[in-house]
C-alpha cells in the first residue's frame, strides 16, 4: 500500500545516518535517502518506482530514542532523527533473516539461470551467509512453464511481491497477485490459472526484470544466463507520477 | 626432509560430483608451494587408506546422502580438529538434496528401474543405504569453517589453507558464495 | 429526543410486562446452547403453556459459569443475577419442577449458589445487562436504561465533552494493547477530513478467548450504542463490526439488534432528532487470525488481502479507504455507555492508578469454574483462579496460567499474587491480551504449550514479512522436536536467537510477539526445556 499523498508544502529536514550528518524532505523514507547517499541499506522487496511494501525486514534499522527498530522503507525522515543501519545486533538479524529465506524454498544456485546475477544470492553473500543454520524446508512447488516467452519457479520464489506491484501499479494489468497463508503463499496469475492462460497478462516482462531471484526468468536461458535490467522502472515510475 | 611443523590435512568426498577436489587441484603451481607446508595424510587424491587418529584439518566435500557418508563424516569430525565443508553440496546439499523433494523410493525406482533397459534391479550388496533426506554436513556434525561455492573457486580455497595455516580465521564470504 | 422521552419510553416498555413477576431466565448463548439450552428453553415454555400468567420465560445472555450450564435463574422481575435462585446443569425434564417452584421453596437438588465467590467477587459493567436482559429484544434493552448514554450525548454534550469524559475514565483498549481510549478518539476527532469512520473489531482469536462473543450475544445493543457515542465524538458517520464468521450466534443477534435500533430511530439518519447520522454495517471474517491486526482488518474490509501494512501512519491518521479511523475492540465499547452515563470519574475510581475500571476474562482449562467474570483491575491472580475460578479440579496442583493468547505469555505460582493490569502483566513478561486466560496444572508440558501456541502462529502468519512467515516455522519445527526429546543444546540456543528476530523484525503484532509463549515458558519453565535436551550439537 503506498504511503499516503504528501502535502503540498514540504519542509527540509537535517538528520544524521550513522554519524553522516544529511538533509532530506521529509516526505522520503529513509530507504531514500540512504539510497540517494550512496549508503548500503539491504532489501528485497523495496524497488525504487513502487509502492512500499515492508515484507522483507532486512531494511530494519536502529533509531537513537525507539525501543522498537524501524524498517527503512517505510519510515519517514525527522528532524534531528538519528539512524544507525549496521549495528552488530542489526547484521546478526539480517543473516538470519536471510539464511530462513534460503530454507525456505528451494534455492539451488548452482544451476539456477539466474546464478551470479541474483539478489538474494548477493544479499546472502554481503550479510556472511556461509551457512544456512537452520534446517531446509524441503518442500517442493510447481514451475509454471505454461507461457511462451517466461516461466515462473515458485520453488525460488521469496514473495516479495514485486511482480504483484509492478503489473498493478505500472503495467496497470494485475496480473498477478498471492495466495496462501504462511510459507504456502505463492504468486498467482488472474486466478490462480497456468500463466500461459491469463487473459490480463501483456506479456510485458516487467514482473520479469525487477524479480530478485530466478522464481521469473526468460524461457530458454540456462544456468547463469538470466540477466535482469530494472533501469526502466524508475523512469516509467516518474512518468506515471508526474502525469 | 622433515618437517613437524607441518599441517597436516585429510580429505574426502562424500555425496558430490568431486569437482571441489578439481578446484583443489586448480590450485596449480601454489599446490607446490602449499606443499612445503601441509602434509595430505589422507585424500582420494593419495594413497593412504586410512584416517590418522589426529589431522589438523579436515576437509569434505560433498552432501550427506548415504549411511556411508555419515560415517565418513562424524569419523572426520572426531579425528580432525578442524573441519571443513568444502563447496556448495557440503554447505548446503545443492544438487543431491534437489533429490529431497522426491520420496526415496520413487528417486530408486528411477535409477535403476525406470531408465535401466537390462535386467533393471535395486542394488542390495556393497553400495551404501541411501538416507530418506540428503542434507549439509553440518546438519550432523559440527562444522568449523564453511566455503561455499560450486566448486569455489581455486583462490577462495588457497585463501582458506593460507589463513589457516597462518593461524589466522578466515572468512570465506569475502571470496566466495554459494553458487560461485 | 430528549432523556426524558426516552425515559417514558423505557416506562412505557416497562409497562408491558407489568403483570409479570418472576422470570424464569435461560441463558441462550452459545455455550450453554452447546449443552441442550435452546431445549432446556422449549421445556420450559411448554410446560408453562398459559398458565401462570406472572411467570415469564426468557432467554437471556451468559450468566458466566458456563461450566455448570445450561444455567437458568429464577429471579423477582427486577432482581439480579445475585438476587435470583440460580439451577445448574437444567435438563428439559427439570422444566416442570422449575416452574413449580416459581414463588415457591427453590428446586435443591439442581441449585448453584449465587453467594459462591464466582459470584459474588464480581464486579459487573460490562456485563451489567448480561444474563438479565433478552439480548433480542430492543425494548429489553432501553427498559433497562439503554441508548440513554447516546441520547444524552447527542442531546446534552458536545463530541469535545465526549472526550472529556473518555479521557477522564482513564479507559484503555480492551483489544489487548492497553492504548488509552481517550487519546485515540481524541487524535481521530483532531484528524481533518469530511468522511472518518469508526469499526468495532469483533475477530475475537484467542485461543480460549470467548469474551467479545459473550458481549455481542448477551447485549448488542451496548456495543451499537458505544460505537454510536464514539462516531459522534470522533465525527464519523459509517461504522463496521468486523466479526468472525465463526460466531453465527453473535452475528445473528447484532443483525437483528442492527435493525431494530434502526428501525427505533437510534441507527441511520437524523438520531434522537439531531444532525447526528451514522451507519453501521457487519463484515463477516474468513477465518484468518491476523485479520484482529488493525491494519490486516481494514484490509479485509476493503475487500483486500488480510495482511497488515506497516505503521505509520495509524488508522487514525489514515485508516480505511485511507480515511482517519477509528477502531475499538467490543470490550472497549461495551464500556463506552456506563462511562457517558455515570461519568469519567466514576469510571476512573475503579481499578488500579494505571489501569481503570473492570475486565472481562475468559476462563479456560484446568480450573474448575470455566466460563465468563469481572473483575475491577487490579484484582490479583490467585483471587481470579483459586476464589473465584475455584481453584484447580481433580486435586491436581496449579502449574501456570496462559494470558494474552499466543501474544502473551505464562505465569508461574510465584508471580499469582500480582495485581492484573496492563503494566504488571507486561513486566511478567506477557500481556492483558484480549482476556483469555488458560489455566494449566501439574499435568501440563510447558514445552508443549510453546509448541502449540508456535503451531497457531505459524498456521496464521498471513505471509507477508519474512521473520514471521518463515520465523515461526522454523521455530515451531525446533519446538517439535523438543517436545519430542529429539533437540540439542545448539538447537535450543537456535531457538533462543530465532525469537530475538522474530520479536524485532516483524512487521506487525502476530510476528512480534510470536515468541511471547517460548519466551515466557523458558523464562519460568528453563528446566522443562533443559530436560528435553539431546545432546550439545545438532542431531
Amino acid at each position: 500500500m503506498p504511503l499516503p499523498v504528501t502535502p503540498p508544502n514540504i519542509r527540509v529536514v537535517t538528520l544524521k545516518i550513522d554519524d553522516q550528518d544529511l538533509s532530506a524532505r521529509e516526505d522520503e523514507t529513509i530507504i531514500e535517502v540512504c539510497r540517494e547517499n550512496a549508503i548500503p541499506i539491504p532489501s528485497l522487496c523495496y524497488l525504487d518506482g513502487l509502492s512500499v511494501w515492508g515484507g522483507c525486514r532486512l531494511c530494519m534499522v536502529e533509531i537513537a530514542g525507539q525501543g522498537r527498530l524501524a524498517a527503512a522503507c517505510s519510515t519517514r525522515v525527522t528532524e534531528g532523527m538519528e539512524v544507525r543501519t549496521s549495528t552488530e545486533r542489526l547484521q546478526r538479524y539480517r543473516r538470519t533473516i536471510v539464511e530462513m529465506l534460503f530454507a525456505e524454498r528451494n534455492h539451488v544456485c548452482s544451476v539456477c539461470v539466474s546464478n551470479g546475477h541474483c539478489e538474494l544470492q548477493t544479499m546472502g553473500q554481503s550479510c556472511g551467509v556461509d551457512h544456512v543454520r537452520v534446517p531446509y524446508r524441503q518442500t517442493p512447488y510447481p514451475v509454471d512453464s505454461s507461457h511462451e516467452m517466461f516461466r515462473l519457479d515458485h520453488n525460488r520464489c521469496i514473495l516479495c511481491t514485486r511482480c504483484v506491484r509492478v503489473c498493478d501499479e505500472i503495467e496497470g494489468a494485475h496480473t498477478w497477485d498471492v495466495m496462501g497463508r504462511g510459507s504456502d503463499c505463492r504468486v498467482i496469475t488472474d486466478l490462480a490459472l497456468p500463466w500461459g492462460e491469463s487473459e490480463t497478462c501483456t506479456s510485458c516482462g516487467k514482473c520479469v526484470q525487477v524479480c530478485p531471484t530466478g522464481a521469473l526468468v526468460k524461457q530458454g536461458t540456462s544456468a547463469g544466463e538470466m540477466v535482469k535490467d530494472q533501469h526502466f522502472l524508475p523512469i516509467l515510475a516518474r512518468r506515471r507520477h508526474a502525469r | 626432509m622433515s618437517t613437524p611443523m607441518k599441517t597436516t590435512v585429510a580429505t574426502t568426498w562424500l555425496d558430490g560430483c568431486s569437482g571441489c577436489h578439481m578446484s583443489f587441484l586448480d590450485m596449480d603451481e601454489r599446490l607446490v608451494d602449499l606443499a612445503q607446508r601441509v602434509d595430505i595424510v589422507y585424500s582420494p587424491l593419495v594413497d593412504t587408506k586410512t584416517l590418522p587418529d589426529q589431522v589438523d584439518v579436515g576437509i569434505l566435500e560433498g552432501s550427506i546422502s548415504s549411511d556411508e557418508d555419515l560415517e565418513k563424516a562424524k569419523a572426520f569430525r572426531k579425528h580432525c580438529k578442524l573441519l571443513i565443508s568444502l563447496g556448495d553440496c557440503a554447505v548446503n546439499g545443492n544438487v543431491p538434496a534437489i533429490r529431497n523433494h522426491f520420496k526415496l523410493d520413487d528417486v530408486m525406482d528411477r535409477a535403476y528401474r525406470e531408465n535401466v533397459s537390462l535386467q533393471p534391479q535395486i542394488p542390495t550388496r556393497s553400495v551404501p543405504t541411501l538416507l530418506e533426506t540428503v542434507r549439509p554436513i553440518h546438519a550432523e556434525v559440527k562444522v568449523d569453517v564453511f566455503v561455499p561455492g560450486c566448486p569455489p573457486h581455486a583462490d577462495a580455497i588457497w585463501y582458506v589453507l593460507s589463513e589457516l595455516i597462518a593461524g589466522r580465521t578466515p572468512d570465506p564470504s569475502k571470496v566466495t558464495r554459494f553458487g560461485a | 429526543m430528549h432523556l426524558e422521552e426516552l425515559a417514558e419510553k423505557a416506562a412505557e416498555f416497562k409497562a408491558e410486562d407489568a403483570h409479570v413477576e418472576h422470570e424464569v431466565r435461560v441463558c441462550m448463548a452459545a455455550s450453554c446452547q452447546s449443552s441442550g439450552a435452546a431445549q432446556v428453553m422449549d421445556a420450559l415454555d411448554k410446560a408453562k403453556g398459559d398458565g401462570q400468567p406472572a411467570c415469564k420465560v426468557k432467554g437471556v445472555g451468559c450468566m458466566g459459569l458456563c461450566s455448570a450450564g445450561p444455567l437458568v435463574a429464577v429471579a423477582d422481575k427486577e432482581a439480579d443475577l445475585a438476587g435470583s435462585v440460580l439451577y445448574r446443569d437444567v435438563a428439559p425434564e427439570d422444566a416442570a419442577d422449575i416452574l413449580g417452584s416459581v414463588g415457591g421453596s427453590p428446586v435443591e437438588r439442581l441449585r448453584c449458589p449465587t453467594d459462591q465467590p464466582f459470584f459474588a467477587r464480581q464486579r459487573k459493567i460490562v456485563l451489567e445487562n448480561s444474563g438479565i436482559i433478552d439480548p433480542n429484544s430492543f425494548k429489553g434493552y432501553v427498559a433497562a436504561g439503554g441508548y440513554a448514554s447516546l441520547v444524552q450525548a447527542l442531546s446534552e454534550m458536545t463530541p469535545a465533552d465526549v472526550l472529556r469524559e473518555i479521557t477522564a475514565s482513564g479507559l484503555r483498549g480492551r483489544g489487548g494493547g492497553g492504548y488509552p481510549t481517550g487519546l485515540k478518539w481524541s487524535t481521530v476527532a483532531k484528524m481533518p477530513g469530511e468522511q472518518k469512520y469508526v469499526i468495532c473489531n469483533a475477530d475475537e482469536g484467542d485461543p480460549g478467548a470467548f469474551m467479545d462473543r459473550a458481549v455481542l450475544e448477551s447485549d448488542p445493543h451496548r456495543v451499537l450504542e458505544g460505537m454510536a457515542i464514539a462516531a459522534y465524538a470522533v465525527g464519523a458517520s459509517k461504522a463496521y463490526i468486523y466479526v468472525r464468521a465463526e460466531y453465527p450466534l453473535a452475528v445473528e443477534r447484532l443483525q437483528n439488534a442492527i435493525r431494530k435500533a434502526k428501525r427505533a430511530g437510534f441507527l441511520g439518519n437524523k438520531i434522537a432528532d439531531t444532525q447526528f447520522s451514522f451507519e453501521v454495517e457487519i463484515r463477516l471474517g474468513a477465518g484468518a487470525f491476523v485479520c484482529g491486526e488493525e491494519t490486516a482488518l481494514m484490509a479485509s474490509i476493503e475487500g483486500l488481502r488480510g495482511q497488515p501494512r506497516p505503521r505509520p501512519p495509524y488508522p487514525a491518521e489514515s485508516g480505511l479507504w485511507g480515511c482517519p479511523t477509528l477502531i475499538n475492540n467490543v470490550e472497549s465499547f461495551a464500556n463506552i455507555a456506563p462511562i457517558v452515563r455515570e461519568g469519567g470519574d466514576w469510571f476512573a475510581s475503579i481499578g488500579t492508578e494505571k489501569s481503570k475500571g473492570t475486565k472481562v476474562f475468559a476462563l479456560a482449562g484446568k480450573i474448575a469454574n470455566t466460563g465468563l467474570i469481572e473483575v475491577p483491575m487490579g484484582t490479583t491472580l490467585r483471587d481470579i483462579i483459586e476464589v473465584i475460578g475455584g481453584g484447580i479440579p481433580d486435586g491436581k496442583t496449579f502449574k501456570a496460567v496462559q494470558t494474552g493468547g499466543p501474544s502473551g505469555g505464562c505465569i508461574p505460582e510465584a508471580h499469582l499474587d500480582m495485581p492484573v493490569d496492563y503494566d504488571s502483566l507486561k513486566t511478567l513478561g506477557t500481556m492483558m491480551g484480549s482476556g483469555g486466560m488458560i489455566v494449566m496444572d501439574e499435568t501440563s508440558s510447558m514445552v508443549d504449550v510453546a509448541r502449540y501456541f508456535m503451531e497457531f502462529c505459524m498456521t496464521e502468519s498471513c505471509g507477508k514479512c519474512v521473520p514471521c512467515r518463515t520465523g515461526t516455522y522454523q521455530m515451531h519445527g525446533i519446538l517439535d522436536k523438543l517436545t519430542k526429546s529429539q533437540a540439542s543444546r545448539d538447537d535450543l540456543a537456535l531457538l533462543e536467537d530465532l525469537c530475538e528476530v522474530v520479536q524485532a523484525t516483524s512487521l506487525c503484532g502476530l510476528g512480534q510477539t510470536a515468541p511471547n509463549p517460548v519466551l515466557s515458558t523458558l523464562r519460568y519453565f528453563r528446566q522443562e526445556y533443559e530436560e528435553k535436551l539431546q545432546g550439545e550439537t545438532g542431531a
